[in-house]
């Protein structure tokens, strides 16, 4: 087993009473002394400081480069404009997900940042696909990436650098915080308004122990990020997407821009553009789904699910679930048959043997805080 | 009061043996989000798995320390599952059983050896 990568700020995680844990490679900070209940309350309340700098921090340079990135990204990146982040996909020629990003147009180039898990893939991806075609892969291995979330995160990070207060959701700038030069972007993983802030290794510190100098601010760990994320709908890679789902059962057409879809401008071009484009036409035999489990019992990764509360083989199955401190009972997100894909439709999960209802429900389960 | 290896502490209470876990195991364990306790009544026999507990992190089974009848279930619990990390060893006790044998009591750790296993 190779060691475990430490985070830039492995000493302060420890010093703030971390309970650390392995994630992608990367030892992490799972929760800290409250734990992950208190944490998460805490950020739909106020504000949590995560440390994401597990995350792939990426730029691409060169002429061209939007149109080249989009021959792997169904997305609109030729029109995004200068000082704009938009969420996309790398989609596999089968057309399932091979990794979801953010990339930003920072004016002389694109700033992506990719799940860790993949990051070694993408890299690879991007070289194959993107060098021969004069366009300069750089892997930034010397920043570290820190998100701060919640309602309080704008009059946090604004008491520092007043700029980003400005910034609306999806915005993307570079600011000097508590004297490092920042590349800020309004976006996260939690479904609050807050901010991700790629900063040098070697000021990640000062900077973390400046927002943490707030009375509104705490860590909050890897434990506490999931659940938020699950609140929020949105989909952890490897779990409630990957390489065999394709966008559409994953429900996320949203993430493929109108000109890329079938009569756009930019039509198609991106690898399992057949599969995909057909069908956003024609639906898929599954979809992901929100859903809300009648009982009290979390139900996990790996349920299975089913149509009848007796007798019949799975229908589906739960790819995250667990317990939602905002909601105060147990929230869900799997695959359904599109069949039984309306919210409201009752399934039925299987836990120690026994079949507990389940409705499909519309996602978020916590309505979105974005400053749009 | 007796320990389990399974993290679980047992008071004698008149001819009842109330049946708890330690403090160890619910800082372990992390918050506690769902308790599911059996049906007062039913006959159990050591090591059967007669509570879910579930954090925020996993599931996890209390087994039945010995044989006897479950008498009496802490409802509150249900309502309350973060009962079990404010007060372990106190309020949050999960069901008392009425023992067959008392003497199955005999092999279970006291105070110094649990503090030494858990060390």
């Amino acid at each position: 087993m190779t060691e475990l990568k430490r985070l830039p700020l492995d000493e302060l995680h420890r010093a703030l009473g971390a309970k650390m844990g392995p994630f992608a490679g990367w030892d992490m900070p799972v929760q800290y002394a409250p734990g992950v209940l208190k944490e998460h309350l805490h950020c739909r309340a106020e504000a949590g400081l995560f440390d994401v700098s597990h995350m792939g921090q990426v730029i691409l340079r060169g002429a061209g480069v939007a149109e080249a990135l989009e021959g792997l990204v169904p997305t609109d990146i030729v029109d995004l404009p200068e000082g704009r982040q938009i969420y996309g996909l790398f989609t596999a020629p089968e057309g399932g997900i091979l990794d979801d990003l953010m990339i930003a147009n920072k004016g002389d180039h694109l700033f992506l940042v990719v799940n860790a898990a993949c990051v070694d893939e993408d890299v690879a991806h991007l070289r194959r696909a993107l060098e021969p075609e004069g366009i300069t892969v750089e892997h930034i291995t010397d920043r570290a990436l820190l998100a701060l979330q919640g309602p309080r995160a704008e009059e946090v990070l604004a008491g520092l650098a007043p700029a980003v207060a400005k910034m609306r959701f999806m915005d993307v700038a570079e600011v000097e915080i508590a004297g490092q030069p920042c590349w800020v972007s309004r976006s996260g993983y939690t479904g609050e308004d807050g901010y991700e802030i790629s900063v040098p290794a070697a000021g990640a510190e000062t900077l973390a122990r400046a927002l943490l100098g707030h009375a509104a601010v705490a860590p909050v760990g890897l434990g506490a990020r999931d659940s938020l994320r699950l609140e929020a709908g949105l989909c952890l890679y490897g779990h409630d997407m990957d390489p065999a789902t394709s966008p559409v059962d994953a429900g996320l057409s949203w993430a493929i821009r109108k000109v890329r879809r079938k009569g756009g401008a930019r039509e198609g071009g991106f690898p399992g553009d057949a599969r995909i484009l057909s069908e956003l036409a024609k639906g898929t035999e599954t979809i992901r789904v929100g859903l809300k489990p009648e009982g009290r019992a979390p139900m996990r990764e790996g349920v299975p699910l089913y149509a009848d509360p007796e007798s019949g083989d799975p229908v589906g199955r739960i790819t995250s679930g667990g317990f939602g401190p905002s909601v105060g009972g147990p929230v869900a997100m799997g695959y359904v048959p599109s069949a039984l894909s309306a919210p409201g439709t009752t399934l039925y999960g299987e836990l120690r043997g026994k079949r507990l209802a389940v409705s499909v429900a519309p996602l978020p389960f916590v309505p979105a805080n974005f400053k749009r | 009061m007796k320990y389990t290896e399974e993290h679980e502490w047992l008071r004698e209470e008149d001819d009842l043996i109330v049946v708890g876990i330690t403090e160890y195991a619910a800082e372990q364990l992390g918050d506690i989000v769902f308790v599911e306790l059996p049906e007062v009544g039913t006959t159990v026999s050591k090591d059967d798995e007669v509570v879910v507990i579930e954090s925020t992190k996993s599931a996890s089974d209390i087994l039945a320390p010995l044989d006897g009848e479950i008498v009496e279930v802490n409802e509150r619990l249900v309502e309350d599952p973060g009962k079990v990390n404010e007060d372990p060893i106190g309020d949050a006790w999960f069901f008392k059983i009425k023992p067959e044998d008392p003497s199955q009591m005999d092999e279970y750790m006291d105070d110094a050896a649990y503090n030494k296993f858990i060390s």
